[in-house]
């Protein structure tokens, strides 16, 4: 061992100091944190292998067992690492792949992690991680476990900037302190950074994938596989009293073109304004919509008020002009009693020629009895109730061919895509308009936060008939059925009820109060932070009597808001700083004030005679004031006594000086 | 301004402190700070460690200290077999009286020069720092006091490390300040190899302040005034080294008391009447060099460099 050695003889320069043994540990730890979310949300499993072997590799460098490895083995890894990650994603563009990236370039820098300065590399990156992580969820739960990883970075952080090893809980309670202290600034800059409409820059196209949602089209199990799925499709919170469950319809595509398979919708052109009669008192309320990324907005039949940037169909169909990649909150006026009139659209008994010869004989014996519109609905819907029809969740498959004709006569199981496919079909061959309308049906009400919980399993379809007289007239066939699907959700009404996942079966588990009361903090996050759009943003801070506020005005705000924050801090320094009252360091740092003025700043352990000697060195015309300055100070400061005439001596000198 | 009634150090005595300095220094060349250093170490009543390589001027400097000041010279080359009884002496039966008599060993000195200390086994080591805490050694049950003033100067060789016993930790406490001398400058250096003998030199040395002057010089230091500020400053150190985390142990209060008393006796060298915190900051690489260790060996972070570090963290309120 070498003794250290007093400082007397000079040193030569230090050497860029190297990263100590539990400097590595905090930052191992820290990295493991922050990349755990992407080795559980979409990482390949080999990529476990990956980091944890270079972490390992680095720990027994840290135990002198290994070498790091030198620049040429290290290139050969890199490059492996690269290709395989090109491998798996086909590419290394796009949001999936450049995660991985990220991912690989962090793990690889373990083995590159010799000085402190490596570390911090490494710690930015590790910052950079949790960035990344947002690009795949943004919910409550990661946002708590993201502000855990924070807290670990920093500890981390803080290890590598004192890495004289403060003990752990110090550095644990100096990075929650950090924390603590940025969410001031964090407020600030949530609430007043002005937002745009859309994404403040372009989001590879491969960042919206895996929404799920309902999609502008239905085919036999479309609807009935989205059931499967608890997750959230909306919340709505109604400013009145909730209609009753018969009549929550949540409008979504509709859809007024089939190929003999698959229901889609025409393309329409897309109106500003609602022309049709109300009847009755609206429903006013607030949707919240979880991202599905399609441009249609759920509304309750039928809507009369338009959210902005969004447009309405012939259809009735809500139509965004961007579509739906972040929480949407939005707010809507309904009419649950409307006429629409005359019928305006064409091709709305369209009907594919030559397919379903059986349905189609059906509709022409309706019609040649001769039955009128209405009794025809009549009749299409107590076929569905007399016959032995089954509303399942598993119907059996339908031939490709003539599939209407096998679900009508033969199989007799089907799901409300089923039901509403078919009972149109009939309608139209018996020449009454009519078309699919995709949406939701009921919810869930969560007495917690008094709002509507409307889930995927909640998707449904059903009809609108055009009748003489009363327009466009929702008929539900499924509740023709299973008339417990409309009054009492899916649960209840299905025959195999057992294949719903548990969220989805509304009020049948002892789980009931925890899920509810877990939604309605999901929900306030959604709606404040999730939401907190261009809209909002507005609308707050009009709110508190600003009137109307433009983005310029919010940048302004912002700045006055951080320069408040900053004088604050500076205030509370100064305060600390400025508690003696003593005329001897008045005096003093007066004199200090006036040299720093003049470039000559007295560094905090200087003291008086070393300062006043730089001084007296820097500027010789100002030596011999500036040396008897220090002297009296010093004498003052340091001395035994106190003399009241030395102390105005120095307080004149200090007075007198010019700088 | 008058000058406060204890602090009773004539302007003779300055002046021949002052001499004292110049003459160690031509036999030491162009090691002034050292030499200073040394006899602050030396009013201060405190002992000395010199580490450093063969041949720097480390016996030089001690038999220099004690020729100038007309002080009673003994130096022990410490050895692994080196007994306590080699340095403190020993009581001899001598059949003449019938009587054990004692023979006082070299450590009866007033400026003692402990070569190679490392080199004894901790026994013998004990014995020596034994002797310095106490100033006075006990033999076969009879206290024996040494004479005054007593100055250790001790050596170290940091390098050769074979078969050498490092003084641990408490021991190493014992003595006022560390210090090394390093190689000489170009021009000290040439003055050096162009002049005469320096063990001649060293025989012609006369006595600059008798040993009774040295001893009033010496209780005067603890009477150099050290003002609240300054204690402050001072405890603000000491709570660095103890919170920062850079050394594996913070300062002792003895090591708090020891910086106080080194910068004291600086004080009355540079002819001033009260401590400033310039005084802590000159005296500090010598005194605490050898009492704090790096809290982290691996940052292989030179414990100067650490020193720089804790006088520039903590501020000299104004």
């Amino acid at each position: 061992m070498r003794l250290p050695r007093p400082g007397v003889t000079a040193l030569p320069a230090d050497p860029e100091p190297l990263l100590p043994n539990a400097c590595f540990v905090w930052l191992a730890a820290a990295l493991a944190l922050a990349m755990l979310p992407h080795l559980l949300l979409h990482l390949p499993a080999w990529f476990w292998l990956v980091f944890s072997g270079m972490v390992t590799w680095r720990g027994l460098v840290c135990t002198g067992r290994l070498r790091l490895p030198s620049r040429w083995p290290l290139s050969g890894l890199t490059l492996l690492i690269i290709s395989l990650v090109a491998l798996q994603y086909k590419t290394l563009f796009g949001r999936d792949a450049g995660t991985a990236l990220l991912a690989a370039m962090v793990s690889l820098k373990f083995l590159e992690l010799r000085t402190l300065r490596d570390g911090m590399v490494l710690l930015f990156m590790g910052y950079l991680l949790v960035m990344a992580v947002l690009l795949y969820d943004q919910s409550l739960l990661l946002a708590a476990g993201l502000t855990l990883v924070l807290a670990g970075l920093l500890a981390a952080h803080a290890a590598l900037q004192y890495p004289a090893t403060l003990p752990a809980l110090a550095l644990l309670r100096l990075s929650c302190r950090l924390l603590v202290e940025a969410v001031p600034v964090m407020l600030i800059l949530f609430i007043l950074f002005p937002r745009i409409p859309g994404p403040l820059w372009g989001l590879p196209k491969d960042a919206y994938r895996g929404l799920t949602g309902m999609s502008e089209e239905m085919a036999p199990g479309s609807v009935s596989r989205l059931s499967l799925s608890a997750e959230v499709a909306f919340r709505a919170r109604f400013t009145g009293a909730m209609p009753p469950a018969g009549q929550l319809y949540w409008r979504g595509p509709v859809l007024d073109r089939f190929d003999g398979r698959t229901w889609r919708r025409s393309e329409e052109r897309l109106y500003r304004q609602f022309s049709y009669r109300t009847e009755g008192e609206a429903v006013d309320y607030t949707v919240i919509l979880e991202p599905h990324g399609q441009r249609w907005l759920p509304a309750l039949d039928l809507p009369a008020s338009l959210p902005s940037e969004t447009e309405v169909s012939a259809t009735f169909q809500l139509v965004r002009r961007q579509p739906v990649q972040e929480v949407l909150r939005y707010e809507m006026r309904s009419y649950p009693y409307y006429n629409t009139g005359p019928l305006q659209l064409q091709g709305q008994t369209q009907l594919p020629a030559g397919i379903d010869p059986r349905a189609r004989a059906l509709a022409d014996e309706w019609r040649s009895r001769p039955l009128a519109p209405g009794e025809i609905v009549l009749a299409a819907l107590n076929l569905f109730r007399r016959e032995p029809f089954h509303y399942t969740l598993e119907p059996p498959l339908l031939p490709e061919q003539n599939s209407i004709d096998a679900f009508l006569f033969d199989t007799r199981r089907g799901f409300c895509e089923h039901y509403a496919g078919s009972f149109v079909f009939l309608l139209r061959a018996a020449g009454i308009p009519a078309r699919v309308v995709l949406g939701y049906q009921g919810g869930e009400h969560n007495g917690l936060g008094g709002y509507l919980i409307v889930r995927q399993s909640d998707a449904h379809a059903w009809a609108e008939v055009w009748l003489e007289g009363q327009g466009w007239v929702r008929v539900d066939p499924t509740a023709a059925v299973a008339p417990e699907r409309v009054e009492r959700g899916l649960y209840a009404a299905l025959d195999d009820p057992d294949s719903l996942p548990l969220l989805a079966r509304r009020g049948q588990t002892w789980l009931q109060p925890l899920i509810l009361g877990w939604d309605y903090l999901d929900n306030a996050w959604n709606e404040w932070v999730l939401a907190y759009g261009p809209e909002q943003q507005k609308q707050w801070l009009s709110g508190l009597g600003f009137g109307p506020v433009d983005w310029q005005d919010m940048v302004l705000a912002m700045v006055a808001a951080l320069t408040g924050v900053g004088l604050v801090v500076i205030g509370l320094q100064a305060l600390s700083r400025r508690t003696a009252t003593d005329p001897v360091a008045l005096a003093y740092r007066r004199f200090c004030a006036k040299l720093a003025r003049a470039g000559l700043v007295r560094a905090g352990h200087e003291g008086p005679l070393a300062f006043t000697g730089r001084v007296a060195v820097s500027r010789p015309e100002l030596a011999a004031r500036v040396r008897l300055i220090g002297r009296l100070y010093a004498s003052l400061r340091y001395g035994p006594r106190q003399e009241q005439e030395a102390v105005r001596r120095l307080q004149r000198l200090v007075r007198k000086l010019k700088v | 301004m008058p000058v406060p009634p204890s602090n009773i150090v004539s302007l003779d005595q300055h002046a021949r402190l002052d001499t004292v300095v110049a003459q160690v220094g031509t036999a030491i060349l162009g090691k002034e700070h050292a030499i200073r250093l040394a006899l602050a170490c030396l009013l201060a009543r405190g002992h000395l460690l010199i580490e450093d390589l063969p041949g720097m001027g480390k016996t030089i400097l001690a038999h220099a200290f004690a020729q100038t000041l007309g002080l009673h010279y003994q130096r022990i080359q410490f050895t692994s077999d080196l007994l306590p009884a080699d340095i403190l002496g020993a009581a001899i039966y001598e059949r003449q009286q019938g009587t054990f008599v004692f023979h006082p060993g070299p450590i009866f000195a007033q400026v003692v020069l402990a070569d190679e200390i490392n080199r004894a086994t901790p026994k013998t080591q004990s014995a020596l720092l034994e002797a310095m805490e106490e100033h006075q050694v006990t033999v076969e049950g009879e206290t024996r006091d040494l004479p005054s003033p007593f100055f250790v100067i001790a050596t170290q060789n940091p390098i050769d490390q074979v078969g050498t016993f490092p003084l641990p930790e408490s021991q190493l406490d014992r003595f006022l300040m560390r210090i090394e001398l390093g190689y000489p400058d170009v021009a000290a250096e040439r003055v050096l190899l162009q002049g005469r003998d320096r063990r001649e030199l060293l025989a012609q040395f006369p006595v600059c302040l008798p040993p009774a002057e040295l001893m009033a010089i010496q209780s005067v230091v603890s009477t150099i005034h050290a003002a609240p500020a300054l204690l402050d400053y001072l405890q603000g150190l000491l709570a660095f080294s103890r919170q920062s985390g850079l050394f594996r142990n913070g300062l002792s209060p003895r090591a708090g008391l020891a910086l106080l008393r080194a910068a004291r006796a600086w004080v009355l060298l540079d002819r001033r009447e009260h401590v400033l915190p310039e005084d802590i900051q000159t005296v500090l690489p010598a005194v605490v060099g050898h009492r704090l260790h790096p809290a982290d060996a691996y940052l292989e972070q030179s414990s100067s460099a650490l020193l720089e570090k804790l006088l520039r963290s903590v501020g000299v309120p104004a």
